[in-house]
């Protein structure tokens, strides 16, 4: 490692590149490997990659756990009981979810900030459009910018709906069966968390694949199982998140 | 066939442009688009207007010199490079856009030309083995590996036409960057400069103002050359085991 | 010197009247044994200091095999490089259009293949009119251009054990082509490429990309830096160096239809030319037999097929003049497998130029197919039923697919039409040993001079003389003479400057003002046809005095007629054009002018009136045994013979009968 980048700071140093000047730093501060690879885009991908993919595995996770509605409150509130004891005796009581929210958290907003960050470096770099428009690429693949905004304000409203309970309409601690029906009773509630578990599909249909990219795991043979293996688990996600709210709307779960 | 033109003309980078229109006619269907676009420039230059510039020379595929953005399409319809398009891919009547590739790296000279220097700059960067004349050992004295010799071949294959910029709505140079650094880092001869190569030439990309990659796969479909996308996973690996 | 060839108003100069001057002897090949010459050679150069090298300027014009080698090579050494190309990147010189390979006498197979088997090819393939010294180490630099291009990273093809694969390419024996699929050139080109571009970055060479050279500046005698207009400014600059090399490929673009690339030209070494430098054999220039035929007048190149296609494809037109019914309605007894009857013993596979003769001969006689009549069949119907559709696709698909989508016709359904089209340029500047030419301080490398192939070339040999040239010739023959030539600095207010400089301005000027009715492609279409048709593979007197008569007249009407929007100070490729036209109708002139005082046949050209019994090419050794290298005057040219002796490979007739 040392070898390679004293290389390159050589080049850079006899580099006075006709034109414009690269901006790779200089040889006096040489960066750390973590600010390398946050700096470069390459590197602030698999950023977006990794924490993409911490949040993938939670809302695996998640979405098993909603699964529990479907027996009763008893077994849903047991559930979310049982969360809290994790770890015990050697983790105090509730501790367990407080050591993955800040995970969680920091998943979040690196992926945010990457892609706050890598999306005005691409708005610059293409800085015309064409004026015959034609794109060639999957839905799932252009809405990845705005669903990703949707995405992010719908955790904001999440929180504050069956976490915090601040905007729930029956707000009940310690009752998150009660809380989830009462919420996906009204039409704001179910409507909203619709929306995002759709949005949330197309995100991780292209988003999986396109992690598994960034991080340099797809290659030809595996191409195009990883697209069904993007394919499906965006289609289980969003099937299993959905099946509470639609069960909670047709009245099957009340 | 006749057909109708509407050309993005453009005197220097610091003016604006427009589309134009124009009609020309007469054209056959064993024309390439250059050939098309020669007729309509015959014409304009006796009628004394300035011929629409093009960059173009080899004509037969490989020069990567001609690239235009054709009905919203890098390098047209077809799979190839606009110089090997036929205009037998078109009907008579059909009005066709033409503009120049659209990248923040690459700024407009005139008309349809854009200059791709930047693409240079990224290879000079780290897009070679240094291996400096008379230092070479015997040819056989290192056998390749036919697989790596040739996945090194189906990447080297690149042709810096600059197509995958074009069609990136990023206008990301991944799809090209990747094409060297596969070709060279798979080959034992290129295992030396490995890492060094992959970390230079990714910094001279984000430094010419390349976008980064979003993976729309975008490049791979205009890429007259068949460069695979997975070259780009390739590249990232790369990357981040350098 | 006559400047004033833009002055529409002067009688036309008569190039008839050349006579001959003193002859011109290469002095630079040490004598003995022609092993052991190039050794010498590099052991009596002079050396540079290497803490030196830096203050020497070296302008290199040109970015293919040859000048991005040597551009590369002489930064490493230490060097200050100044190169230009025309293109927008030097990655798009047209060495990068070669397809077939490069030969090297590595000897891998086995196969009874030596360094002396390959000059031997070489000088017989070239139909004796090369210089043996200069083909020798040729041969012998072959074997370390493998070597460069392998350690760069050129994805050469390999066989399963990792090794290097060959071919046999061009009719030779043994297989000594090493290749990279169809894209050799491009593969090597971008070595090259990448390792200047190493050298850019590095500051050691200056590139001027978009910069096209106009002139020569010659002070004292030497070669001392070139004018060039920045193609998107207009801008026009002198260059200073202490040495100048021209790598600015072949001329073959003067036919208008070749396999060239557009841009490629002759104006740098017309300029050079004019300045001094002998033009050797401009006769020489190679026609390729498999090329697709012109669909229409359109058609603004040609795109040529490997030669490898002959290997299975039966070539015919049908026996009757003017038959016009599709290929599949003409009964075999109605055809003319035209190379199969005359030539009983090669059949398809004759060499290069009898092939593309005889495609012609058959097309005059009005037996041609397909737009116009200029074409001949090329049938894979016999090889599909006896190999299998998979078998022909396994050999020939890419180049089946390149056919279709340039033709919209399956050849395997309907026969491959062909026509020869011009495809490399023997003849160029001539060089020493040392690849200078006769102005001290110019050098010339790859195909702009006419060093090593003589008449004709042999296939994969073009990349081989280039890079040969670039990476390992140049480099030690320009250090000697940098080493031994005291070059004081030019002044920057030198009245030469000033001169050429307005030269290049005014002639620019002149083709702006003339405000015309004719394109420039107009002018160059008709060039190209009165030399396709007089000046091509098979020429006579008549033919040739009558295109020496019709020159002058067409370049008198290009200063009358010809029209170039636009001014000169900004990117105007129609300027472009027109201004690399006014040094084509000059070349044409004493490409013509060589062509009919050589009286002989020879190499790719058979002239009419010297034929054997059988019709077949009849070289005359006592009388032509001898590089043209002709002088420019500004009036009639000076040809200086360069006698070419042949000690090692002796004078044959070749036969094909």
């Amino acid at each position: 490692m040392p070898m390679a980048s004293a290389t390159r700071t050589n080049r850079v140093n006899r580099n006075p590149a006709p034109g414009r000047t690269p901006e790779t730093p200089g040889p006096g501060r040489r960066p750390s490997k973590a600010a390398a690879l946050w700096r470069s885009s390459v590197g602030k991908k698999a950023v977006m990659a990794v924490s993409g993919l911490v949040m993938l595995a939670y809302l695996v996770a998640h979405m098993l756990g909603n699964l529990k509605v479907f027996f009763g409150p008893d077994d849903l509130n047991g559930y979310a009981h049982w969360l809290r004891t994790i770890g015990e005796p050697v983790l105090h009581h509730g501790w367990f979810l407080w050591l993955a929210r800040p995970v969680l958290l920091a998943a979040v907003v690196a992926h945010g900030v990457a892609a706050y960050q890598l999306s005005r470096r691409d708005l610059k770099a293409r800085p015309q459009q064409y004026a015959h428009r034609r794109r060639q690429s999957t839905y799932a693949t252009r809405t990845m910018r705005w669903g990703g905004v949707i995405l992010g304000l719908f955790i904001v409203w999440h929180i504050l709906d069956l976490t915090t309970l601040t905007v729930n309409p029956l707000a009940e601690e310690g009752h998150p069966y009660q809380n989830i029906v009462a919420s996906f009773s009204t039409w704001y509630g179910g409507g909203i968390y619709c929306l995002a578990m759709l949005a949330l599909g197309l995100h991780v249909r292209h988003g999986f694949w396109s992690a598994a990219q960034t991080l340099g795991v797809n290659n030809p043979r595996r191409d195009r199982a990883l697209k069904l293996a993007a394919n499906g688990l965006a289609l289980l996600l969003t099937a299993g998140f959905l099946s509470v709210p639609v069960a909670v709307m047709a009245g099957l779960v009340r | 066939m006749n057909l109708t033109l509407r050309i993005w003309r453009q005197q220097g980078p610091d003016t604006p442009g427009e589309m134009t229109v124009y009609q020309v006619s007469g054209i056959s269907e064993d024309m390439s688009f250059l050939e098309m676009l020669d007729t309509l420039n015959e014409e304009l230059i006796l009628r004394g207007e300035r011929p629409v510039a093009f960059d173009h020379d080899c004509r037969e595929g490989i020069c990567g010199a001609c690239g235009m953005v054709i009905n919203g399409q890098a390098h047209g319809p077809e799979r190839t490079t606009t110089c090997q398009l036929h205009m037998r891919h078109f009907n008579d009547g059909d009005t066709i856009d033409v503009e120049p590739w659209r990248a923040g790296a690459f700024p407009v000279v005139r008309d349809l030309v854009v200059d791709r220097s930047a693409l240079d700059r990224i290879i000079g960067s780290g897009g070679y083995i240094t291996a400096p004349t008379g230092s070479a050992p015997e040819a056989h004295a290192t056998a390749v590996p036919k697989e790596a010799a040739d996945l090194a071949f189906e990447h080297a294959e690149c042709i810096g036409c600059g197509a995958c910029v074009a069609a990136c709505p990023n206008g990301s140079a991944m799809l090209f960057t990747a094409a060297k650094v596969v070709h060279l880092n798979v080959l034992p001869q290129g295992a030396p400069e490995r890492a060094s190569r992959v970390r230079n030439m990714v910094g001279a990309m984000d430094a010419e103002g390349f976008g980064g990659c979003t993976n729309t796969g975008e490049c791979a479909t205009a890429c007259p050359k068949g460069i695979p996308l997975t070259g780009i996973a390739r590249l990232n690996r790369e990357f981040l085991r350098s | 010197m006559n400047h004033d060839d833009a002055n529409a108003g002067e009688a036309p100069m008569s190039y008839l009247d050349y006579t001959v001057g003193a002859p011109v002897a290469d002095t630079r090949a040490p004598a003995g044994p022609i092993e052991q010459r190039w050794d010498q050679r590099r052991f009596e150069a002079k050396l540079v200091n290497p803490a030196n090298r830096r203050k020497h300027t070296v302008i290199v014009v040109g970015t293919g095999l040859a000048g991005g080698a040597a551009g590369a090579t002489l930064a490493e050494q230490g060097y200050h490089v100044v190169q230009f190309c025309f293109q927008d990147s030097p990655r798009r010189a047209h060495s990068i259009a070669a397809q077939g390979g490069i030969n090297a006498a590595k000897n891998y197979r086995n196969d009874g293949d030596s360094i002396r088997r390959l000059f031997y090819d070489t000088v017989k393939g070239g139909d004796f009119r090369a210089r043996e010294s200069n083909v020798h180490r040729l041969a012998q630099v072959s074997v370390e251009i493998i070597d460069q291009c392998v350690a760069q990273g050129v994805p050469f093809a390999r066989e399963y054990g990792g090794l290097l694969d060959t071919r046999s390419f061009g009719g030779v024996q043994v297989s000594r082509t090493f290749y990279a699929r169809g894209q050799t050139g491009q593969q090597l080109l971008l070595g090259a490429y990448q390792a200047l571009s190493r050298q850019i970055a590095a500051g050691n060479v200056e590139l001027h990309a978009r910069t096209e050279m106009l002139d020569l500046i010659v002070i004292d005698g030497r070669a001392r830096g070139i004018v060039a207009r920045n193609l998107v400014t207009g801008e026009i600059r002198t260059h200073l160096a202490d040495a100048v090399v021209l790598a600015t490929g072949g001329y073959g673009n003067v036919f208008y239809l070749s396999t060239n690339a557009k841009n490629s030209n002759a104006t740098a070494i017309w300029r050079a030319h004019r300045r001094g430098a002998y033009f050797a054999n401009p006769c020489f220039t190679q026609i390729h037999p498999t090329c697709i035929p012109r669909s229409g007048d359109h058609q603004s190149k040609l795109t040529l097929m490997s030669e490898s296609l002959r290997n299975d494809g039966r070539i015919w037109v049908p026996k009757a003049k003017g038959d016009t019914r599709p290929p599949g309605q003409i009964p075999e007894d109605e055809r003319d497998y035209y190379l199969e009857r005359i030539y009983p013993a090669f059949g398809n596979l004759v060499p290069r130029d009898i092939a593309s003769r005889a495609a012609k001969v058959v097309c005059d006689e009005g037996r041609g197919v397909g737009p116009g009549g200029q074409g001949v069949y090329l049938d894979f119907a016999d090889a599909i039923a006896r190999l299998g559709r998979d078998a022909v696709e396994a050999k020939y698909g890419n180049l089946f697919e390149m056919y279709e989508r340039i033709t919209a016709e399956d050849p395997y359904r309907v026969p491959m039409r062909i026509y020869p089209a011009i495809h490399y340029t023997m003849g160029g500047l001539w060089v020493d040993y040392d690849l200078q030419t006769t102005i001290p301080g110019l050098f010339a490398i790859g195909e702009a001079n006419f060093s090593d192939h003589g008449a004709n070339r042999l296939g994969a040999s073009a990349l081989m003389q280039g890079l040969a040239d670039g990476y390992f010739v140049l480099p030690p023959t320009l250090n000697d003479y940098l080493g031994r030539t005291p070059l004081p600095p030019v002044p920057d207010d030198h009245p030469q400057l000033a001169e050429v400089e307005a030269e290049v301005t005014d002639r620019l000027h002149l083709i702006l003002a003339v405000d015309g009715d004719r394109t420039p492609d107009s002018f160059h279409r008709e060039l190209g046809e009165l030399l396709w048709d007089n000046c091509g593979m098979a020429r006579d007197e008549a033919g040739l005095r009558r295109a020496l008569a019709r020159i002058p007249a067409l370049r008198e009407e290009f200063w009358r007629r010809i029209k170039v929007p636009g001014t000169g100070a900004e990117f105007n490729q129609a300027l472009e054009k027109a201004n690399r036209l006014v040094d084509y109708f000059e070349l044409a002139e004493l490409m013509c002018l060589d062509a009919l005082h050589r009286g002989e046949s020879c190499g790719g050209h058979f002239r009419t009136e010297s034929a054997t019994p059988d019709g077949e090419a009849a070289r005359r050794d006592e009388e032509f045994s001898y590089a043209a290298a002709w002088e420019y005057t500004g009036d009639a040219p000076v040809l200086h013979k360069e006698e070419l002796v042949f000690e090692h490979v002796h004078p044959t007739q070749r036969s094909y009968a």
